[in-house]
């Protein structure tokens, strides 16, 4: 053959676009009009960050109102009212305008610069999905000043997340409450529905030369498993809604028990809903630790088809583990047993990730920069998380702790202790390629060791009140209760952790500005992202890349020991 | 540093991956089917549960014209989607203007039958529980009847000003793919709601 060589590494050579100037900025006005119109999916990805921190900040002022108000016996910080708007609100902001918006908006930056390709498969649909959810958070917050007004809290949602049936029927809640909460809702599973099927047309039909299904870095397979979840759960959660709208419009009977009406079935259908949506939050996260650990272990990801085949896995299991969350709502025996059987078989294809995170980092150069801490510390607590979880999946060990602090306890380990570590991860890993500045290392130690330690003192002491009997979401409690002093201890927690979150926000903005200048790799990464100068331009590559192995930056920049030799 | 020895992928022709607009669709139709599922399952759930009447066997009539418009459009907009891509354009015009017709006959069907059951039976959504399930579900599926209407009116307005060509064929096969759908959906409703509810649930 005249070439034996073909240009595979040239071609990303030739994506190494370095003579990347920014383009001058214009007025104020024209900045603002260029974010509104955009369809770039990094823009978008970046807006998508910046309303998940907006509403971080929101929700977490909304969780310190609820500590102040248990942190001692007897409290009347709120009044009942405000403290029932402030933990349906924290919750429902948390999962549906932070946790989800959030992993969109790193899903949208990073899996088309990763697939080395220009843009997701459906840029304005990206876009309107985008719009489309900001107007139901802000919709959903709107509640805040109707009705009774910003003293009163106004008629924000009341009914905790999860909006059990009948208390949300007419009868009960006459106010508009339960409908922001529904309206709002449904219009933010438009915009996610639109999102989950860009995400895996964008992972099956966008990819560069020769980035085969099983070449696709560990985070496409993870976004494209989460789209399918999105769109399998999301669903029935729409469907839910409107039939409560129904109800509560059209005179309906959906769960209206006076008329034969079942409240079991909204539960059902919201916990179908439920279960696989923790898995739409926590899978991300595991995307960001394939991708951080084996950087910062100097070694490729221990077993990349079993964590293909784990996080499929996962996907498939959690669609059929939900009625766990109803052990108490008086099933039969086979469904108790049932549910308890296929929550257990949930920490299969999680154990398998968890080793092989391990085995990745098993004999590996370790790097213990804030990304890598924050990953560590992930690995730690969500076993933690796990452990609790196969606990409650015992129908009678949950019968005793059901709608505990225990089981908030449990949950907050998941998503703060699991999913927010891996996020701050993900910030401090990707951050120098969306701005070009590095986070400051010095004020990144702060907040993970603060983080670590008011986690751990807010999450690790709530488990003891909840086996101490108390149950979520109760408005205060008598002193001679003996939970006064671990609820103290809990709030403290959550200040520090406060703390850790603001000391975050300002090195965002800080570094923007004073930050070091990251280059193009400052992780010495592999994956096709880093090939583009920080911030990437709006065409992402230059010359579309053609790649030959799951590390195309490795093959480039070793030559004489390529993947793409062992593949 | 540019040569990197490689085997495998000389064939840079094969590279091909799977069509962008029939991947969105197909993955919009399973979020359709989640939602879908949630109304059957309630309607399953319902059945033969109400505190007070009528039943399905009480006022229902088999809506047989529309179901076999309904049905028979799938195979007529399948022959549109033949003639489109061997650029037929004529035919083309035919197979879809019977597709849209069979579907407003449909829908026309559906409205006679929902104005006989609230005129004349006094039947409805806030009536009993077989009325909020019969309506929700129905309705949900004809809003789908309407909106696929829609898109087949403006392609089919489109192919008449001649701005809808040959090379479109692959978005009119993701809209047909659409219709297909909409019309696998009445078999399940058709089956539960006429003869399943009609004939078996008498509790």
């Amino acid at each position: 053959m005249s070439t034996p060589t073909i240009p595979v590494a040239g071609g990303i050579e030739g994506a190494l676009d370095r003579s990347h100037a920014p383009a001058p900025r214009g007025t104020y006005l024209d900045v603002v009009h260029s974010w509104i119109v955009t369809v770039d999916h990094k823009k978008i990805g970046l807006m998508y960050i910046g309303y998940a921190l907006i509403f971080l900040i929101v929700a977490g002022i909304e969780a310190m109102v609820i500590r102040i108000q248990l942190a001692v016996p007897e409290n009347h910080f709120v009044t009942p009212f405000t403290y029932n708007r402030m933990f349906t609100m924290h919750g429902t902001t948390m999962v549906f305008l932070v946790g989800m918006p959030i992993l969109f908006g790193f899903g949208n930056y990073l899996l088309p610069l990763m697939l080395g390709v220009r843009d997701m498969a459906f840029p304005r649909l990206n876009a309107f999905s985008f719009w489309i959810s900001a107007f139901a958070g802000i919709l959903l917050y709107f509640s805040f000043i109707g009705g009774l007004g910003l003293t009163g809290t106004g008629s924000a949602p009341d009914m905790a997340w999860f909006a059990y049936a009948p208390l949300t029927e007419r009868a009960f809640s006459p106010g508009h409450n339960v409908d922001y909460w529904a309206v709002g809702l449904l219009i933010n599973g438009i915009g996610s529905i639109g999102t989950a099927i860009n995400i895996l047309v964008t992972v099956f039909s966008m990819r560069c030369k020769g980035m085969t299904l099983m070449r696709i870095p560990l985070l496409g397979w993870i976004y494209a498993t989460v789209a399918f979840l999105v769109l399998v759960a999301i669903g029935p959660l729409t469907a839910a809604q409107g039939m409560l709208l129904i109800d509560r419009y059209l005179g309906g009977h959906f769960f209206d028990t006076q008329a034969g009406g079942s409240a079991i079935l909204w539960a059902h259908f919201f916990w179908i809903f439920g279960h696989p949506e923790v898995y739409v939050l926590v899978l991300p996260a595991f995307g960001f630790a394939n991708e951080i650990i084996p950087v910062f272990s100097r070694k490729a990801i221990f077993g990349y088809a079993a964590m293909v085949g784990a996080t499929v896995g996962i996907a498939f299991i959690s669609t059929s583990v939900w009625a766990h969350h109803m052990f108490t709502i008086g099933m039969t025996s086979f469904g108790n047993t049932f549910f308890t059987l296929s929550t257990m078989l949930v920490s299969i294809p999680t154990g398998i990730k968890t080793f092989n995170w391990l085995a990745t980092m098993w004999g590996g150069k370790i790097r213990l920069a804030t990304p890598m801490l924050f990953s560590i510390a992930f690995l730690i607590q969500w076993v933690v998380a796990g452990l609790t979880g196969i606990l409650l999946s015992i129908a009678p060990f949950d019968w005793q702790l059901h709608n505990s602090y225990f089981v908030v306890a449990h949950f907050h380990y998941v998503l703060v202790g699991g999913i927010l570590f891996m996020i701050f991860a993900a910030f401090y890993y990707w951050y120098p390629k969306m701005t070009g500045r590095m986070l400051s290392e010095r004020l990144g130690m702060w907040h993970f060791w603060l983080m670590v330690i008011g986690f751990h003192l807010t999450f690790d002491f709530m488990h003891l009140p909840g086996v101490l009997g108390m149950p979520r979401q109760i408005y205060t409690y008598e002193a001679d209760r003996g939970w006064g002093t671990l609820n103290m201890i809990v709030s403290i927690g959550s200040l520090v952790q406060a703390i850790a979150i603001l000391i975050f926000v300002y090195n965002l903005v800080h570094s923007y500005f004073r930050g070091e200048p990251a280059g193009p790799d400052p992780w010495d990464a592999w994956t096709l992202e880093w090939s583009t100068p920080s911030p990437p331009p709006s065409y992402n590559f230059a010359i579309d890349p053609v790649v030959a192995s799951r590390r195309p930056l490795w093959d480039l920049k070793h030559p004489e020991d390529p993947d793409s030799a062992f593949e | 540093m540019s040569a990197i020895p490689l085997e495998h992928i000389q064939d840079e022709t094969a590279w091909e991956l799977p069509s962008k607009g029939l991947l969105g669709m197909v993955c919009l139709i399973v979020a359709e089917i989640a939602i879908f599922t949630i109304f059957v399952v309630a309607y399953i759930y319902y059945m033969g549960r109400d505190v007070q009447g009528p039943t399905p066997r009480e006022v229902l009539e088999i809506p047989y014209v529309g179901t076999v418009c309904l049905l028979s459009s799938s195979f007529f907009i399948w022959l549109a989607e033949h003639a489109i891509e061997q650029g037929r354009m004529q035919a083309f015009r035919l197979w879809w203007a019977v597709t849209f017709v069979l579907g407003a006959i449909f829908l026309a069907d559906t409205s006679m039958e929902w104005n006989k059951l609230i005129t004349h039976d006094h039947f409805t959504i806030s009536t009993n529980l077989f009325g909020t399930t019969y309506y929700s579900l129905v309705g949900l599926h004809a809003s789908h009847v309407i909106l696929g209407l829609l898109m087949l009116g403006l392609v089919l307005l489109f192919s008449f000003t001649g701005q809808l060509r040959p090379t479109h064929s692959e978005r009119v096969q993701v809209l047909a793919l659409y219709w297909h759908f909409v019309d696998a959906v009445w078999v399940v409703v058709f089956t539960l709601v006429y003869i399943v509810s009609r004939h078996g649930g008498t509790r």
